[in-house]
C-alpha cells in the first residue's frame, strides 16, 4: 500500500525544465538524436555496454543514463543483454590484454549495420593507465570506433552526445567530443 | 474385393505360413548368418504385411473362428477375430512392418556376433505368437501363447547376452512376467470355475453370476497381470531395464506393441468378460494411469540413457492410455455408454498411436545408438548435421509424442481430455472430482512430456557433439531410413486424418459396449459430446502451412534484409567454445529435480580434488545427482528381503537326505488322501 | 461468405498489427509509473522495422531449427488469432479447435522455442529453454483446470459457445468459481506470457532470464519475427482473459454496427488488463526461480476450488 501511495506520489521527475543548465542541453541533443538516428535505426538504437578494463567509473555514468532523470529509453535507446540485439557498442576503459580478444569477438558479433562509441579517456587513449603491463591499447586498436567521448567519466550528456555523434558523422570517422 | 470367411482364413494362414517359415527358415541358415538375417527378416515382414491385411480385413467386419481340440488339453486351440482382435493385431501389424524392415539393416553389425538365426526365430515366433494372442478364444490357448510372447521376447532381450546389465534386465524381466502369468492363471482359474466354462464366449455370459468377493478379486488379479505387462507404476521395473537391453527394433515392438496386450487383456476383462463392474474399478484404474503417467514422465526426465528414456515415456503412455480405458469404464459403471465409448476410443487410438511413435523413436534412437555406439545422451549432441534425416524423423515422432499438432499424439489425447471432461455428466461429486484431478494429471503430464523431448532431441541432435562417438557419427543405412520414414509419415497421416481410424473404432466399441460413442466426425472436423468441443485437425495443418510460407514472403514484400552471416555462438566474448560449454541433460533436468524432490530424492555427490600446492586449484571434480527410485526403496527391495528370509527358513526343509524327502512324499500322500476322502 | 472472410482479417489484422502497440502501451505505462517519460507507445514499431533491415547473425553451431522456429512461433500466433473469438461468438473459423487445441498450439511455440534455445550451443540458451520447460509444464495443470471450471459453467470448451453463454449469464461475475477460474487464468497468463513475477521482461542479467535467455542468439529479422509473437501472445493471452471472463460487448452477428461495438469493446478490456499487467509489474518483484512452483501450485489450488464449487454449489 505505501508502494501504491509513493507511486502515486511521485511526480514524473525526468528532465524537471530549467533547473539545471544540463538538462537543457540534453533535450537539444535528445532532439537531434532523434532527427539523425530516424535516417539509419529509425528512431530506434540498441546499445551493448562492453567493459574493457574500466575503473567503473564510466559505467556508473553510463548506468545513469537509465534512471528516470536522464531516462534514458525516451529517446528510443535502449540497453540490451546480447550483442546479437545490438547496433551500438558502448566501450569503457583501457583495453586491457585479456579485454582485447573478447571485444574484437563482441563487435564480430553484432549485426551490421553498428556503430562502436568509445566512451571516457581510457578508451581514447589509454589514460593514467597508458603504458601499462597489463594494457593493450586504446579501443581503436581493437576495434573500428566512430566516436570518442573524452572525460574521466565524461557526464552523462556528454555520453548521449557521443551516441548523437556516432549516427551523424558515420563516413568521416574519429570524432571528439571534449568537455567545453 | 468381399470380406469373407475365406479371405480371413487366407490371410491367418499365410500370416502363420509365412512367420512359421521365417522362423525355421532362420534355424537352418544358421550357419550362414547373413541369409538368417535376410530370410527371417524377410519373411516376418511378410507375415506383418499381412497381419496388417487380417487387421484391416477384420475392423472392416470381416471374422474368423478356428478350433483344432487336439493340439491342447481342455478346449483345444480356439481363434477367433472380433472388431477388437482386428484392431489389436493392426497395431502389432503397423508396428512389425517397420521394424522388420528396419531389422534387415540394423541386425547387420551383430553379423559374427550373435546368433542372427535364433534372433530371426524368435522376432517370427514374438511376432506370431503376438498376432495370435489377440485372437485366443479360450483360458488355455490365452495362456500358451501370451507364454510364448512372453519366452520369445525375452530371448529377444538376451541377444547381447554377454553384457551384465542384459543379463540381469533379462532376470527382471523373467521374474516379472512369470508373476504377472501367476497372476493371470489363478485369475483365469477362478473365473472359469465360477462361470463354469473355459471359453471366453462362455465367460461373458456367465459374469453377471459372477458376484461379491469373486468378481472382485478375478477383477484385481487379472488387472495385476495385463498391469505388469502393460508395464504400469508399481509392476513397471523390468520395463525400464529390459526395453533398452534389446535390439533396438525388438525395443520398438515390446514398447510399441508388446505391453499394448496388457492394455488388451484390461479391455476384454473389464468391456467384455465381466463387463463392468464397481465404481472403485474404473476410479482404480484412473488412480493407476495418474501414478504412472506422471511417475513415468518424471522418472524419464532424469534419465539420459535416450533407450530408457524412451521406456520411461512407454510407462507415461500406458498410463495416458489407462485414463481412457479407465474412465470408461466409471462412465460404463454409470451407465452412460455413449461416453464410455468415446474414452474407450480415445484409449484405444492412443494405442495405436503410442505404437507409431515409439517405434519411431525407438528407431530412432536405434539408429543414433548403430551410429554413435553409445545410448549416453551426455555423449551425443550434433548429430542433426550428421544424420539430417534421421533427425527429422525423431523430430516428428518426439513432437507426436509431446501431444503437439499436427501430429497423431494430439489427437489421442485431445480425445481423452474431452471424455475426462465431460464427466462432470455422472452425478458423484467424488467421482466428478477425481475425474478433475485426473484431468490435472494428464495436463502436468502433457507438459512435462514435451519438456523431456526438448532434452532428448536437444541434448542428442542439436548444437555441438559432445564426445569423438558422435563428432564421427554417419547417417544409417538406407533400410532403417525407410522404416523411420514409414513411421513418420503414419505420424502425420493419423494426426491430421484421424477419420480414417475413428471410423472403424466406433464400430468397434459400438461392438463392445452396445451403443455409439458421442462423437461426431467428417474427413476434417471431429465433434465430441453435442458441441462440446470441436476440432479440424487438417486445418490445423493446411493454415499452419499456408502461415508458415507467407511470412517469408511478406518480409520480401517489405523488403527486409535478408543477408545471413554466420560466426560463433555468443559466449561473452570467450575465447574458446567447445562442447563443455554446452547445457548438459543433467542441468536442462535439474530445475524439475528440484522442484519434485520429493519424488526423487536425489543424493547429491561432490568431489573435488585440489592441487598440492593449493588449495584455490582444482583438478577435478566430479558431481553426480542421481535420483532414486522410491519404487525400488519401497516395494521391491522389502519384498526383495522378505523372500529372502522365507526361503533362507524354507531351506531348512532341503536337508539333501533322500530318506527324508521319501518322508515327505508320504506324508503329503496322506494329507492329500485324507482330504480326498 | 465475405463476412466472414471479413471477420477473420480483420482480427487477424488486429492480432498482427495491435500486438507492438500494446507492448508498447504496458513499458509506457510502467515508465511513467515509475517517474519516467519512457519511450513512445509505437516504439516497438521502430524497433521491428529497424530490426528487419539488419542482417541477421548466426550462431555456426545452430541447425535448421534455429532458422525455422522464429517462422513457426509468428505462425502459430497468427493462427490462433483465427480462432479466438476476439469480435464475434461466431467466428468463422471457431471450427478449428477449442481451447484445448489453443493451448497445444501455444505449447508447439514454446516447444521449438525451447529447441532453438539448445541449438546454438551456448549454456544460457539451454538455461533459458530448461527454465521454460519447468514454467510451460507446471502452468498446464492449472489451465486445464481453469478450462474444466470454465466448461463446466458454461457446458462446453468451444471457444465460441463460452463466450456465447457467458454472455447470456447476467450473474456472471457474482460466481465464485468464475472469479477464482479468473484469478487462476490470470497468472497463468502472466507466466506462460514471460511478465513479472515469473520472468522479468526487462532483464539484462543472463542469470535471472527464462525467455529472453533462449533468444539470447537471435538478431535481425528473426529476432523481429520472435518479439512481434511475443507480442502477439500477450494480446492473445489478454484477450482470452478478457472475452472468456468478461464477455461484454462482443457481437452476436456479423453486422457491421456490432463488431464496431465489440471492436471498441475489447480494445477496453484489453487496455484495462495492459493497465492491470503494468500496474502489478511495478509493484511486485521477480520470485526466484525456486519460488515460483509455489506461485503455480498456488494458482493451480484456485483453479480447483473454482471445479469443486462447481459441483458443490449446483
Amino acid at each position: 500500500m505505501t508502494l501504491v501511495k509513493k507511486i502515486w506520489t511521485t511526480p514524473v521527475v525526468t528532465e524537471p525544465q530549467g533547473v539545471i543548465i544540463e538538462d537543457a542541453q540534453i533535450e537539444i541533443i535528445a532532439r537531434q538524436i532523434d532527427e539523425r538516428a530516424r535516417k539509419l535505426f529509425g528512431r530506434s538504437l540498441h546499445i551493448r555496454e562492453v567493459d574493457a578494463g574500466s575503473c567503473n567509473g564510466c559505467e556508473i555514468e553510463i548506468v545513469a543514463l537509465n534512471n528516470p532523470y536522464y531516462d534514458l529509453e525516451r529517446f528510443g535507446l535502449h540497453f540490451v543483454a546480447s550483442p546479437r540485439h545490438a547496433d551500438c557498442l558502448l566501450v569503457t576503459g583501457p583495453v586491457t590484454r585479456n579485454m582485447a580478444d573478447p571485444l574484437r569477438r563482441t563487435y564480430e558479433a553484432t549485426p551490421g549495420p553498428k556503430l562502436v562509441v568509445a566512451v571516457g579517456d581510457c578508451a581514447r587513449d589509454c589514460g593514467v593507465f597508458a603504458g601499462g603491463y597489463g594494457v593493450f591499447g586504446p579501443v581503436s586498436a581493437v576495434v573500428p570506433v566512430d566516436v570518442v567521448v573524452a572525460g574521466c567519466p565524461p557526464t552523462p550528456p556528454m555520453i548521449l552526445s557521443g551516441i548523437l555523434a556516432a549516427l551523424e558523422k558515420r563516413e568521416q570517422r574519429q570524432v571528439e567530443i571534449t568537455q567545453q | 474385393m468381399t470380406i469373407n470367411e475365406a479371405l480371413m482364413l487366407n490371410l491367418l494362414a499365410g500370416m502363420l505360413s509365412s512367420f512359421g517359415a521365417g522362423a525355421i527358415g532362420a534355424l537352418l541358415c544358421a550357419r550362414w548368418p547373413r541369409a538368417a538375417r535376410v530370410v527371417g527378416h524377410t519373411f516376418a515382414l511378410l507375415g506383418a504385411l499381412l497381419a496388417l491385411g487380417l487387421g484391416l480385413a477384420g475392423l472392416a467386419g470381416g471374422t474368423v473362428s478356428v478350433s483344432i481340440a487336439q493340439v491342447l488339453p481342455i478346449g483345444g486351440v480356439a481363434l477367433g477375430v472380433d472388431r477388437l482382435s482386428a484392431f489389436f493385431i493392426l497395431v502389432i501389424a503397423v508396428a512389425a512392418v517397420p521394424s522388420a524392415i528396419y531389422a534387415l539393416g540394423y541386425t547387420r553389425e551383430y553379423e559374427g556376433r550373435y546368433s542372427l538365426a535364433g534372433m530371426g526365430a524368435a522376432l517370427n515366433l514374438f511376432l506370431a505368437s503376438m498376432s495370435l494372442v489377440v485372437m485366443a478364444r479360450n483360458a488355455l490357448t490365452f495362456l500358451a501363447l501370451w507364454e510364448a510372447m512372453s519366452l520369445a521376447s525375452y530371448f529377444l532381450v538376451m541377444t547381447e547376452r554377454d553384457d551384465r546389465e542384459t543379463e540381469r534386465a533379462g532376470w527382471l524381466y523373467f521374474v516379472m512376467t512369470h508373476a504377472g502369468f501367476a497372476c493371470l492363471l489363478v485369475g483365469f482359474l477362478l473365473l472359469s470355475h465360477a462361470t463354469g466354462s473355459m471359453e471366453f464366449a462362455g465367460w461373458q455370459a456367465g459374469a453377471a453370476a459372477v458376484t461379491g468377493t469373486t468378481r472382485n478379486l478375478v477383477f484385481i488379479l487379472l488387472a495385476v497381470g495385463f498391469g505388469s505387462k502393460a508395464g504400469v507404476i508399481p509392476l513397471h521395473i523390468w520395463l525400464p531395464q529390459a526395453h533398452p537391453a534389446a535390439p533396438s527394433h525388438v525395443s520398438a515392438l515390446m514398447s510399441g506393441v508388446m505391453i499394448k496386450l496388457g492394455i488388451y487383456g484390461l479391455v476384454r476383462v473389464g468391456f467384455d468378460w465381466l463387463s463392468g463392474g464397481p465404481a472403485w474399478w474404473g476410479g482404480a484404474l484412473l488412480l493407476v494411469a495418474a501414478i504412472s503417467a506422471v511417475l513415468g514422465v518424471l522418472y524419464a526426465l532424469v534419465e539420459h540413457d535416450l533407450k530408457r528414456l524412451l521406456a520411461y515415456h512407454s510407462v507415461e503412455n500406458i498410463g495416458i492410455i489407462l485414463f481412457g480405458v479407465g474412465g470408461g469404464m466409471l462412465f460404463q459403471t454409470y451407465h452412460l455408454p455413449a461416453l464410455a465409448g468415446l474414452a474407450l476410443i480415445a484409449g484405444l487410438y492412443h494405442t495405436l498411436n503410442h505404437a507409431v511413435f515409439k517405434s519411431l523413436l525407438f528407431m530412432g534412437a536405434g539408429a543414433v545408438l548403430h551410429a554413435t555406439h553409445t545410448r549416453n545422451m551426455e555423449e551425443m549432441g550434433g548429430l542433426i548435421k550428421r544424420m539430417p534425416q534421421t533427425a527429422v524423423f525423431f523430430l516428428i515422432g518426439s513432437v507426436a509424442i509431446a501431444a503437439l499438432p499436427p501430429f497423431n499424439g494430439f489427437i489421442s489425447e485431445w480425445l481423452t481430455f474431452q471424455s475426462l471432461l465431460l464427466s462432470f455428466q455422472i452425478p458423484d461429486k467424488a467421482v466428478n472430482l477425481t475425474f478433475a484431478l485426473s484431468v490435472a494429471a494428464l495436463a502436468l503430464t502433457s507438459g512435462l512430456a514435451a519438456a523431456c523431448f526438448i532434452k532428448a532431441f536437444g541434448i542428442s541432435f542439436l548444437a555441438l557433439p559432445r564426445s569423438e562417438h558422435a563428432e564421427s557419427a554417419r547417417e544409417v543405412g538406407f533400410s532403417m531410413r525407410a522404416a523411420m520414414a514409414l513411421l513418420a509419415v503414419a505420424c502425420l497421416v493419423l494426426g491430421v486424418a484421424p477419420f480414417t481410424v475413428l471410423k472403424f473404432l466406433s464400430k468397434t466399441t459400438s461392438e463392445l459396449l452396445g451403443a455409439t460413442p458421442d462423437m461426431q466426425f467428417t474427413w476434417n472436423r471431429i465433434v465430441t459430446g453435442g458441441s462440446f468441443a470441436t476440432v479440424s485437425p487438417l486445418w490445423i495443418a493446411v493454415a499452419l502451412a499456408a502461415l508458415l510460407a507467407s511470412i517469408p514472403i511478406t518480409l520480401r514484400v517489405f523488403r527486409a534484409n535478408t543477408a545471413r552471416r554466420y560466426y560463433e555462438t555468443w559466449g561473452c566474448g570467450r575465447a574458446v567454445q567447445t562442447a563443455r560449454f554446452e547445457y548438459t541433460a543433467t542441468s536442462f533436468a535439474n530445475p524439475f529435480k528440484r522442484v519434485f524432490s520429493v519424488l526423487y530424492r536425489p543424493v547429491k555427490e561432490l568431489a573435488i580434488e585440489f592441487h598440492p600446492e593449493s588449495r584455490f586449484f582444482v583438478r577435478t571434480i566430479s558431481y553426480s545427482n542421481e535420483a532414486r527410485s522410491i519404487f525400488d526403496d519401497a516395494i521391491y527391495g522389502p519384498l526383495n528381503r522378505m523372500l529372502r528370509s522365507f526361503a533362507q527358513r524354507v531351506r531348512l526343509l532341503q536337508s539333501g537326505n533322500v530318506n527324508v524327502y521319501l518322508l515327505y512324499i508320504l506324508v503329503a500322500l496322506v494329507v492329500l488322501l485324507v482330504i480326498a476322502r | 461468405m465475405t463476412a466472414s472472410i471479413l471477420i477473420e482479417a480483420i482480427q487477424l489484422l488486429i492480432v498482427a498489427l495491435a500486438a507492438p502497440l500494446l507492448v508498447g502501451s504496458v513499458r509506457k505505462l510502467k515508465a511513467r509509473l515509475q517517474g519516467r517519460r519512457g519511450a513512445s507507445v509505437f516504439q516497438p514499431y521502430r524497433d521491428l522495422r529497424k530490426l528487419l533491415v539488419k542482417e541477421a547473425v548466426i550462431s555456426e553451431n545452430t541447425s535448421w531449427i534455429f532458422r525455422f522456429t522464429p517462422y513457426l512461433v509468428a505462425s502459430v500466433m497468427l493462427l490462433s488469432s483465427l480462432v479466438v473469438p476476439m469480435l464475434t461468438t461466431r467466428t468463422p473459423l471457431g471450427f478449428t479447435g477449442n481451447i484445448i487445441v489453443l493451448m497445444y498450439l501455444l505449447l508447439l511455440a514454446t516447444f521449438f522455442l525451447a529447441l532453438a534455445g539448445l541449438d546454438a550451443g551456448s549454456a544460457f540458451g539451454g538455461m533459458g529453454s530448461s527454465r521454460e520447460m519447468i514454467i510451460a509444464a507446471l502452468a498446464e495443470p492449472t489451465v486445464m483446470i481453469a478450462i474444466f471450471a470454465i466448461a463446466l459453467r458454461v457446458g462446453s470448451t468451444s471457444l465460441d459457445e463460452i463466450v456465447r453463454r457467458g454472455a447470456d449469464d447476467s450473474l456472471l461475475l457474482l460466481n465464485p468459481g468464475h472469479l477464482l477460474a479468473f484469478v487462476a487464468f490470470f497468472i497463468v497468463a502472466l507466466a506462460e506470457t514471460g511478465r513479472l513475477p515469473v520472468d522479468n521482461p526487462a532483464t539484462h542479467l543472463e542469470l535471472t532470464m527464462i525467455h529472453e535467455a533462449m533468444i539470447l542468439e537471435y538478431s535481425g529479422r528473426h529476432l523481429a519475427l520472435i518479439e512481434w509473437a511475443a507480442g502477439m501472445k500477450l494480446f492473445l493471452f489478454l484477450t482470452l482473459l478478457s472475452n472468456l471472463f468478461f464477455p461484454w460487448g462482443v457481437a452476436r452477428t456479423l453486422e457491421p454496427l456490432p463488431v464496431a461495438i465489440a471492436f471498441a469493446a475489447l480494445a477496453l478490456k484489453v487496455g484495462a488488463l495492459a493497465a492491470a499487467v503494468a500496474i502489478l509489474e511495478t509493484s511486485i518483484a521477480k520470485l526466484r526461480l525456486f519460488r515460483v512452483p509455489e506461485l503455480l501450485s498456488g494458482s493451480f489450488t484456485l483453479a480447483l476450488l473454482a471445479v469443486i464449487s462447481f459441483f458443490f454449489v449446483r
